[in-house]
């Protein structure tokens, strides 16, 4: 820097033209990756183009990924909840109950939107309230949530849902378009919205890179990670409409290990595990891949636990290589 | 109380002598030392997976990889035993260890030269190694009636009046005890967690220290493979799935701190003895096996509510300080 | 003439774009203290960071007893006998005292294994030897900071390093706890030790170095022994030009009370602490490091939550539960910790300008970019802030420019009070000036500041009135009419006026 140049410059806005760093993002290589995605899918099988696939394909990720874009803002307020399956549990096993004793549909949803906003609510207090670290305080409360579900439960499994409660999962809004997806692509939207053209998604982001800074720049950082863990509780309630409605029944163990692949969509649409960084245009890209693969995989009569290994290896895969490249590059030039 | 701050590991024996004591007047049986023997022999395998866990925690990683790993080896040498009988055990459990070391390292590798969060990693190899178990056992299940006698046999072998697999244990938690008070490298295993900085000034490779948590955790990820299927009699792709979060639990109700460097040996084996405690205590006192979750869950909340009770920094005391000038 | 212990040649050491070290040459002598002097940025700590170890020079020789080595990790530097004692992040808190000093080189059992007793002892012997006063099996996090300092030394006289590197040792300890340090510094010269000090403080150069070593940018720019050098020349090699300490010149038009504090007091950090800052004023806060000076700001701030006491602004009370708060009532808090409270690494130079901002540059809670670039390029012009763009990460900018920001992101707010915490420390003297002019406009312009400084010129040269504290108590409030600076040392330090030599 040199300090002894003429002073009161301009100092511009920004060097590098916008357009420049969206073709360099990580957006992109997730995007080029879902394309080649795509075409070798088509070339694999042939019922992979065929729209009514396609649609069905969408149901491998619109739950998860519902969950995923509160947890990326979670994640980069610096934050994690481990213990979003466990909602969704609790959330269908009340619905179930609530269903079992006569109450109609709206009931039973906003019985599931309320139970997934109080256990956000529960972990919040724990994480903002009490000061505890949220990786540990939600691996209580992932046992804790799913624990009183297998109290009210037991072993047994609940399926006589209303009718119409069917349409969450199983209804489609116009021709091949799901509800789910409808649910998914509004989501999407909602949640670009809030994380990058809010002032709500900036502070998130302030929070994320530096907590204490944040707080002592007048931000309310407490009071923005309890909203956050509500956001994240009510996603969950919502999945748990969704994937009940979808299965048409509640046992304790539904949705197992749903945390683990809701989080691995979000670390693999680039948000930064430790906070501070990503996007939900990521995030959405991440989803379209894991839906992608797990459906390629499919019409291959590739069953679902291998596929996870491309899920796991795709999670590693994607972020090592940049590193790697990064390595590399630095290791030539020295 | 300032000494249950300290000696976090004195509440949760206390804790434990009161559940067993308010389960000993409903069911004095619970009491009898068979019984007790029999808990601790239920809880063995739990213990050796909190130990690896443990010195991970340590050095501020985590490792959830660590029950697919089980369930990967125990694939492994479930299969060898199926299909070359004529291994001997022994050797059946070093190929279990290394197996597992070779899985530990992987994840060590990844965290150590790539500098990929662990959390970020383990999640990625904790899908992968557990489809790895079904790719190699083809989704086929290794029964009772595959196994020989000896594979079932030998954790069950009593020896001084206790089984093979609590003896395993024991001498795990000895060697624990061992390698982090009294070598060096167990040492560095703390020194990295509680100030990862500094421990480069000392000379220490951070990295590689947490290589070595990641390798140990394998390991005994590895050697609790063969214990399951032994114990269990059964090798499946499903065996283990999410247990990793009843060994984080037993670790956290410990008191090994998940920021890293806090934490005992004696921490983690009572971690994994209370929850041990409570799943063996509910048939008992006539509660429905299916409390055991959630009462877990509550145990882990306050476990951390109290212990960062003790961790929090407590400022600079600076009244306190003239006062004592004075 | 005694020959030098270490020996450091031509050595070189570049980053992406700057160049940190330029043929670098440094002896050291055993039994004698070296001052390695130079503002922030001169090459100071990578120069450290090459003699322990951690980072390996690009070009150029080290040379330890005539005999050339390299230090490819920290083990090495251990290993050779150099090693390094840090402000506060060198031990390890949850350790014990005697770990602390063995971690690494730990005496072993015949089996390979830690031989704790021998450790214990010999780790109390050599804590002894220094008239320490601590236990070897203390944890050490229940130590202060001066006995962490004494343990540092412990480790580094248990490991028989011939090269001990002390770096600004001084920054947080008490003038008391200093001179026990001098003390202890002769001990290491007795023991023919070549000792490297690296300190701001000139006072403290001449106080204990035998021998000098002056960078610039990069470069050795002189050296010599200390007891021939004189003051003026050694700084005007340090900053390459003559120092203008002159403090802006500025006419006092004092207003009513603005902010009030009445007996404000906190279970740990402070007890009844009163004072007003009248409009117009610059108001000092002096007192040593850990008199609670930060801790009062904080809790006016609303970071911590005062156990008794009132705050008026205006007359009209508050009770700030957040800083938040404190922002919406006008007062605004410029951290001492800069990296870690001040500025948000990570996000552009607009953002964190905007970020207490944003309720005034967005519409309905919807972020307006063009809003946020013009509250920022006003506010960082003000305070003559040197960036490429505005988008570019605060990170990357040097000490002085990331305090612009976040002074610049609290004038953006308008505040009627606004406290300055350590404002200069750590940043070049141009930097400095430009921060102490600014001062002058803010309160010309009808602020009030507080000013809490440990550094006398600054203070004397900035403060209407002059607070002191001691121990978390306000000794007095002093106008700065011909007041002298042996007052205010006296009045921090506790001694009283009779009794000073």
């Amino acid at each position: 820097m040199n300090e002894s140049a003429p002073a009161a410059r301009i100092i511009p806005d920004r060097l590098d033209h916008p357009v420049r760093a969206a073709i360099f993002s990580w957006e992109m290589l997730l995007f080029l990756v879902a394309v080649a995605i795509f075409v070798v899918n088509s070339f694999a099988s042939p019922y992979f183009l065929d729209p009514y696939s396609l649609s069905d394909a969408t149901f491998n990720f619109t739950e998860k990924a519902l969950i995923a874009f509160a947890m990326a803002l979670l994640i980069i307020a610096g934050e994690i909840d481990l213990s979003v399956a466990s909602i969704i549990a609790l959330a269908s096993t009340l619905m179930a109950i609530a269903a079992g004793a006569g109450i109609p549909t709206p009931g039973l949803v906003a019985i599931g939107v309320l139970v997934g906003i109080a256990c956000g609510a529960f972990n919040g207090w724990l994480v903002t309230g009490l000061k505890l670290p949220s990786i540990v305080v939600t691996i209580g409360t992932m046992s804790l949530f799913r624990g009183i579900a297998y109290i009210i439960l037991g072993d047994q499994g609940f399926n006589s849902y209303p009718e119409d409660f069917a349409f969450f999962g199983q209804g489609y809004v116009f021709w091949v378009v799901s509800f789910e997806f409808v649910a998914f692509l509004v989501a999407a939207v909602v949640f670009w919205f809030v994380l990058h053209r809010t002032n709500f998604g900036r502070r998130i982001f302030a929070i994320g890179n530096n907590p204490v800074a944040a707080q002592f720049s007048g931000v309310r950082v407490a009071r923005i990670k309890f909203v956050l863990f509500c956001l994240t509780g009510l996603m969950s309630g919502i999945a748990s409409i969704c994937l009940t409605s979808r299965v048409g029944s509640t046992r304790p163990d539904i949705a197992q290990g749903y945390e683990l692949e809701a989080i691995t969509m979000v670390v693999l649409g680039g948000v930064n595990i430790l906070g501070g960084s990503g996007s939900i245009i990521g995030v959405v890209l991440a989803a379209f891949i894991i839906g992608l693969v797990t459906f390629g995989l499919g019409l291959l009569n590739v069953p679902g636990i291998v596929m996870s290994i491309f899920t796991g290896l795709l999670l590693i895969v994607v972020i090592a290589l940049p590193i790697l490249y990064g390595k590399l590059r630095q290791g030539r030039q020295a | 109380m300032k000494l249950l701050v300290k000696y976090r590991e004195l509440l949760l024996v206390l804790a434990i002598l009161v559940v067993t004591a308010a389960i000993a007047v409903r069911s004095p049986g619970f009491v009898a030392p068979g019984n007790l023997l029999s808990i601790f022999n239920d809880t063995a395998i739990l213990i050796v997976l909190a130990l690896g866990q443990m010195v991970v925690i340590l050095t501020r990683s985590i490792d959830l990889s660590i029950a697919a790993n089980l369930t990967l080896t125990g694939m492994i040498v479930g299969m060898l035993n199926a299909f070359h009988p004529e291994i001997p055990v022994g050797a059946l459990i070093v190929i279990g260890m290394l197996a597992g070391l070779g899985l530990g390292a992987f994840n060590g590798i990844l965290v150590w030269k790539l500098d990929i969060p662990p959390i970020v990693v383990t999640l990625g190899t904790l899908t992968i190694y557990r489809g790895m178990a079904f790719v190699v056992s083809g989704g086929k299940w290794v029964n009772a009636d595959q196994m020989s006698p000896d594979f079932i046999g030998l954790t069950r072998h009593l020896l001084f009046g206790l089984p093979v697999l609590s003896w395993i244990a024991i001498a795990a938690i000895i060697v624990f005890y061992a390698l982090l008070t009294r070598t060096p490298v167990g040492r560095a295993l703390y020194a990295v967690g509680v100030n990862p900085v500094a421990s480069v000034y000392a000379g220490i490779d951070v990295g590689r220290a947490r290589f070595i948590a990641f390798c140990i955790s394998g390991v005994m990820g590895g050697l609790a493979g063969y214990l399951w299927v032994s114990r269990y009699v059964i090798a499946s792709v499903e065996i283990a799935n999410g247990y990793e979060l009843n060994v984080i639990a037993a670790c956290v109700i410990g008191g090994i701190s998940i920021a890293g460097g806090i934490g005992s040996v004696g921490g983690a084996v009572l971690g994994a003895l209370f929850l041990g405690l409570i799943n063996n205590a509910l048939p008992v006192i006539n509660i429905s096996p299916f409390w055991q979750m959630a009462i877990s869950g509550a145990a882990i909340i306050l476990a951390v509510i109290f212990n960062a009770r003790g961790e929090r920094p407590q400022g600079r005391l600076i009244l306190k300080r003239a006062e004592k000038a004075q | 003439m005694t020959t030098p212990l270490l020996t450091l040649s031509g050595i070189s050491k570049s980053f992406p774009g700057v160049r940190a070290l330029h043929e670098v040459s440094l002896e050291l002598y055993p039994g004698e203290v070296t001052a390695l002097i130079g503002e922030n940025g001169a090459g100071k700590s990578t120069l450290v960071k090459i003699l322990t170890g951690i980072y390996q020079p690009d070009a150029g020789t080290i040379e330890i007893a005539g005999k050339p080595v390299s230090l490819p990790s920290a083990h090495a530097a251990f290993a050779a006998g150099i090693t390094a004692i840090h402000q506060e992040t060198v031990l390890f808190d949850e350790l014990t005292v005697a770990e602390n000093i063995y971690l690494g080189h730990a005496p072993r059992t015949r089996f390979g294994t830690i031989d704790w007793k021998t450790m214990r002892r010999a780790a109390q012997k050599v804590l002894d030897g220094m008239d320490a006063g601590i236990s070897a099996e203390a944890r050490l996090r229940d130590l202060g900071i001066a006995k962490r300092h004494l343990v540092a030394v412990a480790r580094a006289m248990s490991i028989e390093a011939r090269i001990v590197i002390m770096d600004e040792p001084t920054a947080a300890l008490s003038q008391k706890e200093i001179e026990e340090l001098y003390v202890l510094i002769e001990l290491l010269k007795k023991e023919g030790k070549a000792v490297l000090f690296i300190s701001h403080k000139f006072d403290e150069i001449y106080r204990i170095a035998d021998r000098y070593a002056v960078f610039r940018d990069g470069e050795m720019v002189g050296k010599g022994f200390i007891r021939d050098a004189r003051h003026g020349e050694v700084v005007r090699l340090m900053v390459g030009r003559p120092v203008d300490t002159i403090f802006p010149e500025r006419t006092a038009e004092i207003g009513p009370p603005v902010l009030e504090v009445e007996g404000l007091s906190h279970p740990t950090e402070f007890d009844d602490i009163s004072f007003a800052l009248r409009r117009g004023e610059i108001l000092g806060f002096y007192g040593l490091v850990g008199a609670g000076r930060s801790e009062v700001m904080q809790a006016i701030f609303g970071m911590t939550r005062p156990s008794a006491g009132e705050i008026r602004i205006d007359g009209r009370p508050i009770a700030p539960r957040s800083p938040a708060d404190a922002v919406e009532a006008g007062i605004v808090y410029v951290p001492e910790e800069r990296g870690r409270q001040g500025i948000v690494i990570g996000l552009p130079i607009f953002q964190n300008v905007s970020l207490p901002s944003l309720r005034r540059t967005s519409k309905s809670g919807v972020l307006r970019l063009a809003e946020e670039f013009s509250l920022a390029r006003e506010f960082t012009q003000r305070l003559d802030l040197r960036a490429a763009s505005l988008s570019q990460d605060v990170g990357t900018l040097s000490g002085g420019n990331q305090q612009k920001i976040v002074i610049a992101k609290w004038l953006a707010t308008a505040p009627r009070v606004i406290i300055l915490d350590e404002p200069t420390k750590g940043i070049d003297i141009g930097s400095k000036a430009a921060v102490h002019g600014f001062m002058a406009e803010l309160v010309a312009a009808g602020l009030s500041v507080i000013m809490v400084s440990s550094e006398l010129p600054e203070i004397l040269g900035m403060s209407d009135r002059v607070a002191v504290m001691r121990e978390g108590r306000l000794i007095g409030i002093f106008d700065n009419h011909g007041l002298s600076a042996e007052t205010l040392v006296r009045a921090a330090a506790g001694i009283a006026d009779e009794a000073a030599a």
